[in-house]
């Protein structure tokens, strides 16, 4: 297929083929024997924009439906869900974007994003992977609450129902949550709570107001702690946003939205003793990278020692709350490798650090860059590229190695 | 160091590229302005094939003496980019367009008659 580079002057290149794209992941699977190693990637994606035609019908409300259904119809120039802008392709240099329509997959078979989910994990050498939808990420964005309740029925219905099941077990979820509206999540974690293929529930961070420590959410959190599930913060960008309106660049649009999102929202969790609230609820903060969590620890600590009347609540430094909570790796800033280190060791990234690939997105990370970090320990890096998140998600090993393995390095807990 | 075959020059045009395997190592052969360059494909970042995404210019920004911007433009020189993640490298160097030290391997090619071969 051509791709349009510079002054509109075409580049052939072949069309998409994940396995092949990945034959050089593949290569380190086998040269670093990742198949005896239990790899769980807790932040990927698909694109649940194609197929939309399928989950819109799980809307409840008919009229929202109606209209829905009626922006996609052709011709028509509606959006049923918020976008954003930016350009995550880089102008076609990332070519599995604008070749993606290209790649085929088998009519009679799973469903497409099964299909390719499964090439990029046996690529990786990824055994499970937490499936999140892409565009759903700026469903807070949406300036209709309802709107934001139907969508996140409909796609929650549609994963658990329809795709998840395809996946042979492969594919695990934390569902969206339309925090917009707490009563309905409330009915979401008891709807979908104990679904097979659910390890928990996701907010994504991405919302012009948000505040996590709001009393209305806390029978949402007590009914995900009671059932044993795990929440999660999901960042994302928002060019549009007040806030990044002065970006002239996506590059700084994008590096610092993923990071902001979270370090606000984390803040505030942590600032309001949400920690000593729901001790035994696990919390991960995701796809914001790991250089802001050493900043936000520092400036926490230093605050929270001049200002402790603003937090009675919290009985250790804030530090030590953000220690109890988890973080996924990608996108991982690997150019000051001690400052990496440091970074490490202040989080307790043995005890606290999930690896994420965030494939398909343009700035996915390998098992590979945990794999091969100079400083870790074997047992660092068999907890974090999937021992840690075994023990969340209760997720069994896939062969005898896997569970020597987790058995070696204290992670086996039998499903 | 060993003479692989590659192809005919005359089967070459301005702007395409083959992949090719030696030994444990995969090397991308790229025609440019009558030139023949050579690079492994591993990406030094996280070992995509390094050159079997786009070829593209090289983007600038031009200033005025005042300092002002002029905006980004296109240049002459051209870059491969891996399409893993976009790292982006120099067609005549194999460097990466913003870090000098961070260099793919080259390897020499050359033609005798209409012939082409790497050197590997």
């Amino acid at each position: 297929m051509d791709l349009i580079a510079d002054r509109g002057r075409r580049v052939q290149v072949e069309e998409l083929n994940t396995t092949k794209l990945l034959a050089h992941a593949a290569k380190q699977t086998r040269d670093k024997k990742f198949d005896d190693v239990l790899v769980v990637d807790v932040d990927a994606h698909h694109y649940e924009n194609e197929s939309f035609g399928e989950i819109l019908p799980y809307m409840e409300n008919d009229v929202l439906k109606q209209l829905a259904l009626a922006s996609r119809a052709k011709g028509g120039r509606g959006n049923v869900a918020p976008s954003g802008f930016g350009y995550q392709d880089m102008g076609g240099r990332v070519t599995r974007y604008p070749l993606r329509s290209s790649e085929k997959t088998d009519e009679k078979g799973p469903h497409r994003d099964i299909q390719l989910g499964n090439r990029w994990m046996d690529a990786m050498g990824v055994d499970y992977s937490c499936l999140f939808p892409t565009g759903m990420l700026s469903i807070g964005l949406h300036p209709q609450k309802e709107m934001e309740v139907e969508l996140c029925w409909a796609y929650n219905r549609w994963v658990t129902e329809k795709a998840l099941p395809e996946s042979g077990g492969r594919l695990f979820t934390m569902l969206s949550l339309p925090f917009s509206d707490p009563d309905a999540c409330l009915r979401h974690v008891e709807t979908f709570g104990d679904r097979k293929g659910v390890g928990g529930f996701m907010v994504t961070t991405v919302r012009p107001k948000m505040g996590v420590y709001d009393n209305a959410y806390m029978k949402v959190y007590r009914a995900i702690e009671e059932r044993g599930l795990v929440l999660s913060f999901h960042s994302g960008p928002s060019w549009g946003d007040h806030t990044f309106q002065s970006c002239n660049r996506f590059l700084s649009a994008h590096a610092l939205g993923f990071s902001w999102y979270n370090i606000l929202h984390c803040t505030n969790w942590v600032v309001n003793g949400m920690g000593e609230r729901f001790p035994k609820m696990p919390v991960i903060w995701i796809e914001s990278g790991l250089s802001w969590i050493p900043f936000v620890m520092q400036r926490i600590d230093h605050e929270y020692m001049l200002r402790p009347s603003e937090c009675p609540l919290l009985k250790k430094k804030p530090s030590d709350y953000m220690r109890d909570m988890y973080y996924s790796v990608q996108p991982m800033e690997i150019q000051d490798m001690g400052a990496l280190e440091t970074t490490f060791r202040m989080m307790d990234a043995e005890n606290s650090l999930l690896y994420a690939s965030d494939y398909p997105h343009w700035d996915f990370d390998l098992p590979s860059t945990i794999w091969d970090l100079p400083f870790l320990t074997d047992k660092a890096r068999h907890n974090i590229l999937g021992g840690t998140a075994h023990k969340l998600f209760k997720l069994p090993p896939r062969n005898e190695a896997q569970k020597a393995n987790l058995i070696k390095y204290g992670n086996y807990t039998a499903a | 160091m060993a003479e692989q075959f590659i192809g005919k020059a005359s089967e070459f045009k301005d702007g395409d590229r083959q992949i090719v395997r030696i030994g444990e190592d995969e090397i991308g052969i790229f025609r440019h302005e009558g030139e023949f360059y050579a690079y492994s494909n591993f990406c030094l970042h996280q070992g995509g094939p390094a050159c079997e995404g786009l070829t593209i210019a090289n983007v600038e920004e031009r200033l005025r003496p005042d300092k002002t911007s002029m905006g980004l433009h296109f240049t002459n020189d051209m870059n491969f980019v891996c399409p893993w993640h976009g790292y982006e490298y120099d067609m005549k160097t194999g460097c990466h367009v913003k870090d000098k030290s961070v260099r793919l391997r080259k390897y020499d090619v050359v033609t005798k008659g209409n012939d082409v071969y790497v050197v590997a």
